[in-house]
């Protein structure tokens, strides 16, 4: 993906260069563009990221942050004194210099393999941040990779609405669900997201609702 | 600074969800003049829930502006007293509410009335297994009501919300296609039950074949187009999906917002103050009366509301609460078990088993709205728990919530977490698997407790409350047994795979499980193990309630919503036909 690719408009409001170059090739593990179609990568999950840390979530804006700060059990959850922001500006700069120094090239320069085999040193916290877990970073980028591929596009990633449709998912529900609820025959429909309705790329009904094209089962698999 | 004193008004109610509203309408109604306090924001159901912004699951799931603001207000949690509780930094295993409407604006609309047996448990377990059977540690006890008298308070609450079903037991008369084993109903449900999906006739059909008997659990989501009994019109669920945890762009989900609060708008005695946030209760020299509440107001004023009455229906974390920070009621000590205010705080087990099919595909999506087909054979005390070992209980159900695409996606046991396989798991299996899932009882224990917290504090400089809890050996004996019945149950269903959920031998606050936090302010008829009486009064202070999940000794199965409605229901009678002619102790 170039920037100019980028249809939510070709700018990142809090992502470095090579915080989105790290990003573009970690995500991609996380979620590979195979024969089903589509990765994260070309989903725009980079996007998404940027977005949410940009946004209210990014800096912990409804989140509990006074101190003191301490560590903590598993059950006790988030404890870490970063927002979000700063645990992916911390993090993907330690990343970097552990690669330079063990394979002297960063993250997104190493070959797939070498990728593949420190993103699972990460999650198993087998690599040692100066400032914070491996692991929590880890968790955090899986958690808005799952987030970015799956939610509507109007956040700037699930492009195509690709999430949904390898789900066979369609989105806004239409105003048949009443009857259907009962059906033992799977339902398929082109997805519609809110992004189309706003946009209108989809009109609605009376009710709100948006008019299905029903579709056959397997054309959802094709992208 | 000191407070502005403003005139007194009859009653000051804190929180506008499920209790709030219902007990403002009840008393405004009567002629008091009432004024609600809400520390959230007022909302416009047609602009701020509408179509088809409502259809977000991340804006409304993971990031929503009506949940509580933890940066203002959270609580600490440890396991157990040798940890040091620290704070809930964001929204993990529940999510209490922050808007005009309260939690139940975004509930999932689950209307289950507990059975008889829940009200009396420590009587009936007593008298069935005797004494001993009860865990040592656990702080087993009656609600000082009877079914009998508050079965008229469940009617009327069901006539509000709207609630569809079908009665199993009328009278004591079992009825076909209900629920045999619920408490006696002295009518039918005001509307019809669910439609069975496929995933439900699949269930029924095994559970079934296994000795059970299925039905259709009841739901406040609208099953036809309703009036209610405040005369509030509500339309039929579209079974569009984004139910928990979003309001209902469609009004169908009974809640404070759509079946009480406009009606209650119309009520000239009436005044709602939203972004209000009440620091404290007020009591006079005697600390026997309440003199009202003080709150901070939307411009950061610091306000003293008088009042005759003063009615807490908040969260039961808020209830709880405010009474440590009033100095109302002896807090509980854990070491000396004496002290009552935040005695028996408890939460809600759950835990499910999936079935994987290759050979049938489902429409996970159309869905919401509580569509469930469950059975009861494990709630209550109906198998005899002499040979099991373990107290308590559980529903047991298929749900058709409708699956949304970041959480709703469920995969077999030993697919790896992300990747290929992952992928081509979700892929395959998000519309193929259905899910089994538990709803079950957590009771209290002497060291499962509420009180505040030393080290953090609000925004406005107060103490967090501090919840110390975990689970215990009797309810991981149940959970243990539950899983087992649901395995078998999944295997007569001849899928391809099974999976399950291990939430592990410790509680934690991350990963949602329920909004179903009780206790803290419990009632009884035993000033030394309650905090209010059989009619929600405190018995410290008698023009003082204190009414909602708070008030709950245990948390029996069936989801909390329900009662607490009732419980409004019922200590709003309580206030306008005995009390205000006689005000004073009600027992």
């Amino acid at each position: 993906m170039t920037l100019s690719d980028n249809p939510i408009g070709a700018s990142y409001l809090y992502l470095l260069e090579p915080e989105i170059r790290f990003l573009e090739a970690a995500v991609e593990h996380l979620i590979p563009t195979d024969e089903l179609g589509p990765g994260a990568r070309d989903a725009g999950v980079v996007v998404y990221i940027d977005r949410q840390l940009a946004g209210t979530w990014g800096v912990h804006g409804r989140q509990y942050r006074g101190g003191p700060w301490l560590e903590g059990t598993p059950q006790q959850g988030y404890q870490s004194r970063f927002t979000p922001q700063e645990v992916y500006r911390i993090a993907i700069r330690e990343i970097d210099q552990h690669c330079k120094a063990a394979f002297d090239r960063p993250f997104a320069q190493l070959a797939g393999d070498g990728q593949l085999a420190l993103l699972e040193q990460l999650e198993k916290d087998e690599i040692a941040l100066p400032s914070l877990s491996s692991k929590f970073f880890f968790d955090m980028l899986w958690r808005n990779t799952e987030e970015g591929y799956f939610a509507d596009p109007l956040y700037g990633g699930n492009r195509d609405k690709v999430g949904w449709k390898l789900l066979g998912f369609p989105g806004v529900p239409s105003g048949q669900y009443r009857e259907l609820l009962t059906s033992s025959e799977p339902y398929h429909a082109e997805p519609v997201s809110v992004l189309d309705i706003q946009t209108g790329k989809v009109p609605v009904d009376a009710e709100g609702f948006p008019k299905h094209v029903v579709t056959k089962p397997n054309s959802n698999k094709e992208s | 600074m000191s407070a502005t004193k403003l005139k007194s008004v009859d009653v000051v109610v804190v929180g506008s969800g499920v209790v709030g509203s219902i007990m403002s309408m009840e008393l405004a109604s009567a002629g008091m003049n009432v004024v609600c306090l809400e520390r959230g924001k007022q909302f416009d159901a047609s602009t701020d829930f509408h179509k088809p912004n409502v259809y977000d699951e991340l804006k409304f799931d993971r990031h929503s502006d009506i949940f509580q603001n933890l940066a203002r207000d959270t609580i600490t949690f440890r396991n157990n007293d040798a940890q040091t509780a620290l704070p809930m930094r964001e929204m993990g295993a529940f999510k209490p509410g922050e808007m005009v409407g309260g939690t139940a604006a975004h509930w999932g609309g689950n209307a289950r009335r507990f059975l008889p047996h829940d009200f009396e448990m420590y009587s009936r377990i007593k008298e069935r297994y005797g004494k001993s059977f009860i865990p040592e540690d656990c702080n087993l006890q009656d609600w000082g009501v009877t079914w009998d008298e508050i079965e008229p308070y469940y009617d009327q609450f069901e006539e509000i919300f709207g609630v569809g079903g079908k009665a199993g037991n009328l009278d004591g008369e079992i009825q076909p296609g209900g629920n045999p084993h619920e408490g006696p109903r002295s009518r039918e449900y005001p509307n019809p039950p669910t439609r069975r999906t496929h995933e439900g006739s699949l269930f029924a059909e095994a559970a079934t074949s296994l000795g059970y008997v299925p039905f259709q659990g009841p739901t406040a989501a609208m099953t036809q187009d309703y009036r209610n009994l405040y005369r509030v019109q509500m339309l039929e669920c579209a079974r569009g999906g984004f139910c928990s945890s979003h309001v209902c762009a469609q009004g169908a989900k009974a809640n404070p917002g759509s079946a009480v609060l406009p009606a209650l708008a119309r009520q000239p005695t009436f005044e709602l103050r939203p972004l209000c946030n009440v620091l404290r209760v007020n009591t006079d020299s005697t600390g026997k009366k309440a003199t009202g509440v003080t709150y901070i107001d939307a411009r950061g004023n610091e306000v003293e509301q008088p009042a005759d009455i003063v009615i807490l229906g908040a969260y039961c974390f808020s209830n709880t609460r405010l009474l440590l920070l009033s100095g109302i009621g002896t807090p509980y000590d854990p070491r000396t078990g004496k002290g009552v205010v935040g005695r028996n705080y408890a939460y809600q087990q759950g835990g499910s088993v999936q079935v994987f099919f290759d050979d049938r595909e489902f429409n996970p999506f159309i869905g919401g709205g509580q569509v469930n087909t469950s059975i009861d054979e494990f709630n209550g005390d109906v198998i005899d728990r002499g040979p099991l070992g373990f107290i308590g209980g559980a529903y047991i159900n298929t749900a058709t919530s409708g699956a949304t695409p970041i959480k709703g996606k469920r995969v077999p046991a030993g697919t790896p977490r992300w990747g290929g396989e992952w992928k081509k798991a979700v892929a395959h299996y998000y519309r193929r698997n259905m899910s089994i899932s538990i709803h079950a009882s957590c009771l209290s224990y002497r060291h499962n407790y509420l009180d505040l917290d030393p080290t953090y504090k609000d925004a406005y400089g107060l103490p967090l409350l501090r919840m110390t809890f975990d689970w215990n050996d009797n309810d991981l004996r149940m959970m243990k047994y539950l899983n087992e019945r649901c395995t078998e149950i999944g295997r007569a269903l001849n899928g391809s795979k099974l999976g399950g959920t291990n939430k592990g031998t410790h509680f934690g606050i991350t990963g949602y499980q329920s909004t179903h936090n009780v206790g803290g302010a419990v009632m009884g008829s035993d000033p030394s193990t309650s905090v209010v009486n059989k009619y929600l009064q405190s018995w410290d202070v008698s023009n003082l309630f204190v009414v909602g999940g708070s008030a709950f000794p245990q948390n029996p199965a069936n989801g909390p919503t329900e009662t607490i409605g009732m419980l409004a229901c019922w200590a709003a009678d309580a206030i306008k036909e005995n009390y205000v002619r006689n005000p004073g102790s009600l027992v």
